[in-house]
């Protein structure tokens, strides 16, 4: 038992990794074109919601919290707050969803949909009755910003928040999961390596929000407010 | 004399892991390790041979310089799907999944992986990412190559490259999990007193190997993620238009791609030291040289990417130092092919069938090794780059490497998996076949290459025929081969002669249990206290030409 | 059709010896170590093949000395091949002074080229021996390669930026163009030749092909017909827009403190992405041409911009650093 729990560990550990690995490549190219295109990085990124993007991170540290404390109150037998702290954490990472879902569809609203964004791609929109392409609300653009950079910015923006998202959704299914056997009672002081494994998952993924707050959200912030 | 007498042979029994349950469904849900290496061992052969196909459509091809038998979209079609087949639904999970899978257990005393069902899922997942990647041949095909540079396969190609890019993307979680189950294997799942140094180099071979699939397949699972969401949006991170870095994909795709031919090649290093120790009798000449150089390669590997964009607008001084560092990678191979070389010193050597297929893996190994010299060269390279020499490169390593040394392990292992013996005059006889063969086929493309002849072209200017002929011919010669150990495996499973337990007469875990293996591998969990190709008893082993006063251990 | 086999194609430019040179001593160690570990491994087969079924050798289990000697002299070899070619890397990639220069522009599935004196060429390069020649190329679709078997010389051929490549041809002929980046349908056709002349013989191809303009002077009346002179003035001299004259491998100071060299990557940058870097003391009011030029007009202009007095044609006004053909333009080869 000691041996399979220890393999289980070193398993998920070694998943993460991989994670890593793949989260890595975005980062790259997110690295390569903040580097190139400075002042567009930085004008896209004010126009984030910051406040949204703040109480998200609160909101995924604390599911953090709740998920620790889950895994804590498991390891000590103590059946009810171990089923509370995993439906606080569960609903914690829904509301992450829900906010998530919140700043996708203003920036469905402000059509700063990559393809959208200029009026000659194959998406763009249309040219208004004055000749000028819509105006993208509240989108300044800082000396030396262009357009087919702002939408390399926010090429990156949805290409890493989605695949963080996606692995929010499966992190909720696996709580559900959790939280079915838990309340069925088959974890104990004994057997409890699923929900340590989870766990594990879900801090990593709340670890790959904390990154991608700052470096998505708080460029420019010293500049002008757009 | 005395240690081999000595071998424990286990009380033959009736049940074994092949006739333990009937039924479709006791092999579709097995959660048996040895099972599982069967149904791998079946679905790679299928593709191998659809592989295989789009080869013969190559050199037939090419036999005149016209393009005549193909149109050039479907030409650039079939090459494209020979190496996605070839590289991502053969060679990368060829020894690991199926003689890694079947082995690995066994060779620490083990009664199977450390997670049974996470194996059967990667076969899944592998039979998955095929049948999409089928989908997309049959569908119309992918015409990017298997490297699929943008901004041709974002922007340009017609051809079903999402389809063919889903597909790898979810193969590569095959190679993601068989590497996480190896690593904590051997990790956690040791009999009692297997230490790391009594591992056999097998062992070693497939632990770096999945160091580089748990590091290295996320990073190709981005990078065609991304490529796909590019060419469904139209906009993208690679696109010039929008100041994007077409060669900012190469790079991406080249930091796994390169680390990957080690996951093709390390693996049957391992087999290799293998049959070298055994076919010799003799242990491995600098056991943990070699155990070390497997792991250097795994980290150098992950340092060289760079020699694929010698050629792009990647900097000079990059470029320098990517070639430095390919040199370096190149140090523990070639400790290896020394180390193999002065195993056979004084040694007991047998000509079967295994064995010749490791001499020729050393052979063939060092040219295709040295020919990747020429290759890691700066200015060489720029004329080389994209010609036939490259073709032929990493065809010697990869079917003069890999390829033999899958075979090889197959022979040599066949009697332990199938309890029947293949007929060894065939396998002698293909074994040679199958050498001459490649040599003919690939030799001449060395020679093409530096004269100019580029590749992926299906007509070529007149002066390249001759050499493409030749080509031709070996590879036909090289077909017919294949064929004859495709055939008789197939025969031995009904007509084989049995196997005994240790027909080979080894001291190795896996031959101390019955051929074929019962489902849990051992009656009793063995507890080790010999080490790897301990075929003499341990006190008379002797480290020569030491520097220490006392004799150490190697 | 040939009688015998050669190894070697052409050899025809300055590298062409250099290259081979190296490849010979690669073969010569390649074929070395490989007869050496094959004799060894013959005689080793044959010398310690089993003679009785159930002997068992003397287990020799190593040796330190000759693990050290068998790293050590490879690795000593492996770098000598190493600083050869490194170094012969970096004259092939550094691009020549005072060489001609001809504009080349790959598309699916040909070869565009033009002269500096205007004659133009398609899937053809007519180059006189024994002068250097640099070639400025970019792509107009999907990644290409120029590839010259007989020069020993090749380079990618990028969408969005300029590559460069040199030679000096040495023996005039005709000899094989290919790509050598797989680039769809047609790879295999988009062929040519580098037609090699004596001095005397090019200068008589170069008078009897004019017709067109050259591209500095075609890029001076797209200079006017785009309106650029209302800014730049008409000799470049500047006004509301910064002076061009002189511009060409100069180093810019910009807003923002940062400083630039002026190469063909940055004159193209400041006519489709004028936002992109702003000079110092200028404001950001010059419109983008981004899909109003061609990549043809763009190297026009670009040949316009570099023939304005005062610009490269003075080396010794730009002691900063030869762009690479990298496109690094800050980067200094010695």
């Amino acid at each position: 038992m000691e041996q399979q729990r220890e393999a289980g560990t070193l398993g998920m550990w070694v998943f993460l990794v991989t994670e890593i690995m793949f989260f890595g490549g975005m980062f790259l190219a997110y690295t390569l074109y903040r580097s190139m295109f400075p002042a567009a990085f930085a004008s896209a990124s004010n126009h984030l919601d910051i406040t949204l993007g703040a109480v998200n991170t609160g909101v995924l540290i604390l599911s953090s919290f709740t998920m620790a404390m889950a895994v804590y109150f498991t390891q000590i037998g103590k059946r009810r707050p171990q089923i509370l702290c995993l439906v606080l954490t569960l609903i914690l990472g829904l509301t992450f969803l829900g906010i998530k879902a919140v700043e996708y569809h203003d920036k469905y609203t402000d059509r700063l949909i990559p393809g959208h964004l200029i009026p000659s791609a194959p998406f763009g929109p249309a040219v208004n009755e004055h000749g000028k392409p819509p105006d993208h609300h509240k989108l300044t653009l800082l000396t030396g910003a262009t357009l087919p950079q702002v939408e390399m910015f926010y090429w990156i923006y949805f290409a890493m928040t989605g695949m963080h998202a996606l692995h929010m959704i499966i992190g909720a299914g696996l709580l559900t999961f959790l939280l079915i056997y838990s309340i069925k009672g088959r974890f104990d002081p004994e057997y409890h390596s699923p929900v340590e494994v989870i766990g594990l998952y879900w801090h990593f993924v709340d670890i790959v929000w904390i990154f991608l707050f700052p470096l998505l959200y708080l460029l420019g912030r010293h500049l002008e407010h757009g | 004399m005395k240690a081999i007498e000595s071998f424990e042979t286990p009380r033959p029994s009736e049940v074994n892991y092949i006739n333990a349950q009937y039924g479709l469904k006791s092999w579709l849900l097995t959660k048996d390790h040895k099972r599982i290496a069967l149904l791998y061992l079946g679905s790679i052969t299928f593709f191998f041979f659809i592989g295989g196909l789009y080869a013969m459509m190559i050199r037939l091809e090419l036999l005149t310089p016209q393009g005549d038998l193909l149109q050039s979209t479907t030409y650039n079609k079939v090459f494209t799907q020979h190496g996605i087949i070839m590289i991502f639904f053969f060679l990368i999970p060829s020894i690991p999944a199926t003689l890694g899978n079947f082995l690995i257990p066994m060779m620490i005393g083990a009664k199977d992986l450390a997670f049974p069902r996470i194996n059967l899922l990667s076969w899944y997942i592998y039979l998955l990412g095929g049948i999409i990647t089928i989908y997309a041949l049959l569908a119309g095909g992918v015409d990017t190559g298997w490297t699929f540079y943008t901004p041709f396969s974002t922007t340009f190609s017609n051809s079903y490259v999402v389809a063919a890019g889903l597909g790898i993307f979810i193969n590569g979680f095959s190679s993601i999990l068989t590497g996480l189950n190896f690593i904590v294997t051997i990790h956690t799942m040791r009999a009692p007193g297997m230490t790391w140094f009594r591992m056999p180099l097998f062992i070693w071979s497939h632990y770096a190997t999945s160091l580089i699939m748990i590091l290295g397949t996320p990073v190709i699972a981005i990078t065609v993620l991304l490529l796909a969401f590019e060419r469904v949006s139209r906009v993208g991170i690679f696109d010039p238009g929008l100041g994007g870095d077409p060669v900012l994909f190469q790079h991406l795709f080249w930091f796994y791609s390169h680390p990957a031919v080690y996951i093709m090649v390390l693996p049957s290093m391992g087999v290799v030291s293998e049959l070298v120790a055994n076919f010799s009798r003799k242990n491995i000449f600098g056991y943990s040289f070699v155990a070390f150089s497997s792991l250097a390669i795994a980290v150098f590997g992950f340092l060289v990417w760079g020699h694929h964009l010698f050629v792009t607008p990647q900097s000079v001084y990059a470029g320098m130092i990517f070639s430095f560092l390919s040199f370096a990678v190149a140090i523990p191979s070639a400790i290896k092919v020394f180390n193999w070389t002065a195993t056979l010193y004084r040694s007991s050597i047998s000509y079967d069938t295994p064995m010749l297929y490791a001499l020729g893996f050393i052979g063939l190994f060092t040219v295709g090794g040295m020919t990747g010299l020429f290759l890691a060269s700066l200015a060489v390279d720029v004329h080389l780059s994209d010609t036939y020499f490259v073709v032929a490169h990493f065809h010697y390593i990869m079917v003069g490497g890999a390829l033999m040394g899958y075979l090889g392990g197959l022979h040599y292992w066949w009697p332990k998996i199938s309890g029947r013996m293949y007929p060894e005059g065939w396998g002698r006889f293909a074994a040679l076949v199958i050498f001459v063969g490649f040599n003919l086929t690939f030799l001449p493309q060395f020679v093409a290459g530096y004269l100019g002849m580029p590749r992926r072209y299906h007509a070529y200017p007149p002066e390249f025929q001759v050499f493409n002929v030749l080509s031709t011919a070996g590879a036909s010669i090289l077909g017919f081969g294949m064929l004859i150990p495709a055939i008789y495996f197939v025969w031995s499973m009904r007509y084989g002669k049995h196997a005994e337990a240790n027909p080979w007469h080894l001291p190795g875990l896996e031959w101390r249990t019955q051929s074929p293996p019962p489902t849990e591998n051992f009656e009793v969990t063995p507890v080790v206290t010999w080490d790897a190709y301990e075929f003499a008893p341990r006190e008379e082993i002797e480290v020569v030409g030491k520097f220490g006063p006392e004799a150490e251990r190697i | 059709m040939q009688s015998w086999i050669p190894l070697v194609p052409d050899s025809a430019s300055t590298f062409s010896w250099k290259v081979d040179a190296l490849y010979f001593y690669l073969s010569g160690v390649t074929l070395f170590f490989t007869l050496l570990i094959s004799a060894v491994l013959i005689f080793f087969v044959i010398r310690y093949r089993r003679r009785t079924p159930y002997e068992i050798p003397r287990p020799i289990a190593g040796s330190h000395k000759l693990e050290t000697l068998w790293t050590i002299i490879p690795f000593v070899i492996a770098m000598t091949m190493f600083a050869w070619g490194a170094r012969l890397y970096f004259e092939q990639y550094k691009p020549p002074q005072n060489a001609i220069e001809v504009y080349v522009v790959g598309k699916q599935w040909m070869w565009k080229l033009q002269h500096a004196t205007g004659q133009r060429e398609i899937n053809e390069l007519h180059v006189p021996v024994g002068r250097k020649i640099k070639l400025i190329m970019t792509s107009e679709d999907v990644i290409h390669d120029f590839f010259v078997p007989a020069f020993r010389t090749k380079t990618d051929v990028v969408p969005g930026r300029y590559t460069t490549l040199w030679f000096e041809a040495t023996k005039p002929g005709k000899y094989h163009l290919f790509c050598a980046e797989y680039c769809g349908m047609n790879h295999s056709g988009m062929t040519g030749s580098v037609i090699v002349m004596e001095p005397r013989e090019f200068d008589n191809w170069l008078s009897g092909n004019t017709g067109s303009t050259t591209p500095a002077v075609a890029g001076q009346q797209l200079f006017q017909t785009l309106g650029c002179v209302s800014c730049h003035g008409a000799n470049g001299e500047g006004g509301r827009g910064p002076t061009l004259a002189g511009l060409f491998r100069r180093e810019q100071q910009l807003e923002g403190g940062q400083k630039v060299i002026a190469d063909e990557a940055y004159i193209k940058e400041s006519i489709t992405n004028p936002q992109a870097k702003i000079v110092a003391g200028f404001g950001p009011i010059m419109p983008t041409f981004q899909g109003q030029v061609t990549e043809d007009q763009l190297i026009q202009l670009i040949a316009f911009i570099k023939s304005l007095p005062g610009g490269a044609a003075t080396p010794g006004a730009s002691p900063a650093a030869t762009p690479a053909a990298t496109g690094s333009p800050t980067r200094n080869i010695r």
